[in-house]
């Protein structure tokens, strides 16, 4: 009853190329996730204050900021588990405050921490899930996401015996077994090792094609991994609403240029730069190597050549911004 | 679907997982072992039950000991049902699949009847002793079970209470201990006649009438009376929904 009639839907990956267009422009997926001027307090704290966006087919939202930011709580909201104090949300064109149980059935929801009951094996775990879901065809679809989340050799296992890697796992074949167009995942990779991360976060990649979803991290290198477009929270406000790529193009110091000097002084060389127009700054750096920032963010490596004259330089390198810079200068902004 | 049926959406699957998880654990195990002990024990020691010695072809010495016994073992079934949920997370998972908050309270609640009524059965061995022996009165056999069952569900409705308020098991079950054992103390004799010393006889017969031990006796007599089975009905009904707004409350704490 869902994807038929939208025969326009795009792959994701002509939105990844999108770069500093703005998000979902160039592809017309219908939008899943509504959210308008989302509000909740807690007592004197406004924990989410006034956020609105939209999710289609085919994106992956990244939420990103530190913590206490609001992400779960915004979470919480769409998944209709928090009522908001202001503000409404539709999910496949349902309003969640009218019609939660119809909400929950488009929604595959990971909890953080992917909470499950540790006394149930693996198997009775997905077919509770399945029979709270009034499935028709539960064996199937549980053979299907044991599968999925490659969970086959600890079906019979009890949950509480499970890694952390496997119970992440359990959740999001737990939120997978209806197929939903909607998936929630708070902090899916929260806690796991790099190998671990590495297989949740592939297995979100593959689930990204024809739904939509929205996951929270504060690990930045996910964002960029598994995400086609991040906000950027902080107490409760979006600060940043744009695509990974594009954030990196913004990240002070992208596009910085960064060599040796084998002969000459570094400080001669860094001067010279710095008294550039172009040249947001120069310096020379503990290891002795010198770097220059450009003003505009675009690639100085040929005027940085000029520039250095008749010094020799070896190992020049032109450095990409890094998103953990940007997200330390946007939300301390606001923390100050 | 109706709007009552679609009120309680998903309330059998969590009945089933419930129901299931008391036989998963050994505590479904260990509880009805004491149970059968305590009230075997009760019914056939010269100090309560006199059974053996009263040689009387009835289970009145069986029967009037079991709310005693559930005031301690029925909190036990009860603590971990919401605390544990909302101790572990899980009660995020479940509110936000397919199942109302009402659904999953009652569901919770049946499968612990369920299984209360599952321990109770388990005392026939002393229903066919008693007609092995004697001739004993059917109806007051039948009525005593119906009434056992129905104080298990208020007993029960508050145990979920209380688990629904706290997070803690212990204080959970602590708290519902002490309800239910007020509950009781409510319709002993002496409780009644300080009452009627004090605040007169009208008062006295409003405690009276609140009593869940004199309303049990009355059933257990082989009176299935309509005061008495609304009493029960109206308080397990009253706890239940109680129960439902605080958790409605405490779900995101």
């Amino acid at each position: 009853m869902t994807e038929t009639d939208h025969p326009d839907s795009v792959p994701p990956a002509a939105e990844a190329e999108a770069g500093t267009a703005p998000p979902g422009a160039d592809a017309p997926g219908e939008v899943l996730v509504s959210v308008a001027d989302l509000t909740k307090h807690y007592g004197a704290i406004r924990a989410v204050d006034g956020i609105s966006f939209e999710v289609r087919r085919g994106d992956v939202l990244g939420f990103l900021g530190p913590n206490g930011a609001g992400k779960t709580t915004a979470m919480k909201m769409i998944t209709g588990f928090l009522e908001p104090d202001r503000g409404s949300i539709t999910v496949a064109g349902i309003d969640v405050a009218a019609d939660r149980l119809a909400v929950s059935r488009r929604i595959g929801y990971l909890p953080e921490d992917a909470p499950a009951y540790g006394e149930m094996t693996v198997e009775a775990f997905l077919g509770f899930i399945g029979e709270a879901r009034e499935l028709e065809a539960a064996e199937e679809a549980i053979e299907r996401v044991l599968e999925t989340a490659h969970l086959r050799s600890v079906r019979g296992q009890t949950i509480e015996t499970l890694s952390k890697g496997y119970k992440r796992r359990v959740g999001l074949a737990q939120a997978l077994i209806h197929d939903p167009d909607v998936l929630i995942l708070d902090e899916p990779t929260d806690g796991l090792d790099p190998n671990q991360k590495a297989v949740v976060q592939d297995l979100i990649s593959s689930l990204s094609s024809d739904r939509c979803i929205v996951l929270s991290t504060h690990i930045l290198d996910e964002a960029e991994r598994v995400c086609n477009r991040a906000v950027i929270l902080s107490e409760g406000r979006i600060l940043v609403d744009s695509t990974p790529s594009a954030l990196v193009t913004q990240a002070p110091g992208h596009n910085a240029v960064r060599f040796r000097v084998t002969e000459g002084d570094p400080a001669d060389v860094a001067e010279t730069l710095a008294a550039a127009d172009w040249c947001a700054g120069a310096r020379v750096l503990p290891g002795g190597e010198v770097e220059a920032e450009p003003r505009d963010g675009e690639n100085r490596l040929n005027d940085v050549l000029a520039a250095v004259g008749e010094h020799r330089i070896a190992d020049v390198r032109v450095r990409e911004g890094r998103l953990d810079e940007l997200f330390r200068d946007v939300t301390r902004g606001v923390a100050a | 679907m109706s709007a009552l049926a679609r009120r309680f959406t998903g309330m059998r699957a969590v009945l089933r997982r419930e129901f299931r998880g008391y036989f998963a654990s050994p505590l479904g195990y260990i509880f009805i072992v004491i149970f059968l002990i305590a009230s075997g024990y009760l019914m056939v020691s010269r100090d309560f039950g006199r059974f053996l010695e009263l040689r009387e072809a009835n289970l009145d010495a069986l029967f009037s000991y079991l709310p005693w016994i559930f005031v301690v073992l029925v909190p036990a079934v009860a603590m971990r049902l919401w605390a544990e949920e909302r101790r572990s997370g899980t009660v995020e998972l479940l509110l936000t699949l397919p199942i109302t908050l009402e659904g999953s309270y009652l569901g919770k609640f049946l499968a612990g009847w369920a299984f209360l009524a599952v321990s109770v059965f388990l005392t026939w061995p002393a229903v066919f002793q008693v007609a092995r022996l004697g001739d004993p009165d059917w109806g007051a056999i039948f009525a005593s079970y119906v009434a056992t069952l129905l104080a298990a569900a208020v007993l029960l409705a508050i145990g979920l209470f209380f688990s629904a308020l706290s997070k803690n098991q212990v204080v959970a079950f602590i708290l519902a201990v002490a309800a239910s054992v007020g509950f009781l103390l409510i319709g002993v004799p002496q409780t009644q006649e300080f009452v009627g010393k004090w605040f007169g006889g009208y008062v006295e017969r409003v405690v009276s009438s609140l009593s869940l031990l004199d309303h049990f006796e009355a059933l257990t007599r082989g009176l299935l009376q309509l005061n008495s089975l609304l009493f029960f009905v109206l308080f397990t009904v009253g706890w239940l929904v109680c129960g439902m707004l605080v958790l409605g409350q405490t779900k995101t704490n």
